[in-house]
């Protein structure tokens, strides 16, 4: 299979995106935000970084990218896309999923590894996982309090779209754990079709037991095994 | 020349953090009749054209689509002759 990284102006994870796809043996290559052709690829991997310094607000500036009309037809048509961290805040913006990015409830930058359990291994992005799992994961943002409004909530609970949770290290989902203020200690979702994921944690960190985690390739790995299909 | 100030913040009943702290340094600061605190941004844009009625609703056309998230924020503007 083939990962596609987008690269805007501000992107910093790109690099680190490309290694963890690389490393898991699959064809990768960088795609420049003024592309438009996203044929040939099974998943496009929005990375994390400051897409236009996160000027206004993030993420706003990059869904006006030459390349983000392209993304979403590839996503109607049903293709993989994963946003991390400041890719996750651009498909917010770009309505590819729903809700919105506020600014850590603390009003500070955090960059830890957290604990994030995962509530619905039925996507392409969590087959290699076990339901209720705890995947350690850094993360590394000063926008990731998630916000949607109770009825939007509502939906997204009744349809499994809330993947990820912060947790603690046993799985219990509580407040002290929640590292940004994010509603319902949301770290991850998907759209109503579970081909869209959006996750603030950075899976591509998390690749091997040398650098603290090798949690992350799981994510890999299922998106791997359902492009494979 | 038209000048808009598009003034954006986020709505009601969504916790401003970066409000509170303010709320709390000026009540430290002595000002205790201060209530809550909304921090938001301000954006001016200068704008070419005559027809005041079109670039109303050009000014709110962008605060919709760019300017504001209209998931969290609200905004209000003033267009006036420069």
């Amino acid at each position: 299979m083939r990962f596609g990284i987008v690269v805007f102006p501000g992107s910093n994870c790109e690099q680190d995106c490309y290694y963890a796809a690389h490393l898991i043996g699959e064809q990768v290559s960088y795609i420049w935000h003024h592309e438009t052709n996203l044929n040939g690829y099974d998943c496009i991997i929005l990375p994390g970084g400051f897409s236009y310094g996160d000027y206004l607000r993030t993420g706003a500036v990059a869904k006006f990218s030459p390349v983000m009309d392209a993304l979403v037809t590839f996503a109607e048509k049903g293709g993989l896309v994963i946003g991390i961290c400041n890719g996750f805040q651009i498909l917010l913006e770009s309505g590819l999923l729903p809700g919105a990015m506020l600014r850590n409830k603390g009003l500070k930058f955090i960059c830890k590894y957290v604990n994030v359990k995962v509530e619905n291994t039925s996507t392409p992005f969590t087959t290699k996982t076990l339901r209720g799992e705890v995947l350690r994961i850094p993360i590394a943002h000063n926008e990731g309090n998630y916000y949607a409004e109770a009825g939007v909530l509502e939906d997204m609970n009744k349809n499994g779209q809330i993947i990820l949770r912060y947790c603690d290290p046993h799985g219990d989902v509580t407040e002290e754990w929640n590292p940004n203020g994010s509603i319902e200690n949301i770290a991850g979702i998907t759209n109503k079709e579970g081909n869209v994921l959006g996750l603030m944690p950075h899976p591509e960190r998390a690749m091997e037991e040398i650098l603290g985690s090798e949690d992350g390739r799981k994510i890999f790995e299922s998106i791997v095994s359902a492009t494979s299909k | 020349m038209y000048k808009a100030k598009v003034y954006v913040t986020l709505k009601e009943g969504i916790l401003d953090p970066q409000g509170a702290i303010i709320g709390k340094a000026l009540d430290s600061l002595g000002y205790k009749n201060v209530g809550n605190v909304r921090v938001g941004k301000f954006i001016q844009l200068e704008l070419e054209g005559t027809d005041k009625s079109k670039l109303n609703k050009q000014v709110d056309e962008m605060s919709h689509r760019l300017l504001s998230n209209p998931v969290i924020e609200s905004y209000t503007f003033e267009l006036g002759e420069e």
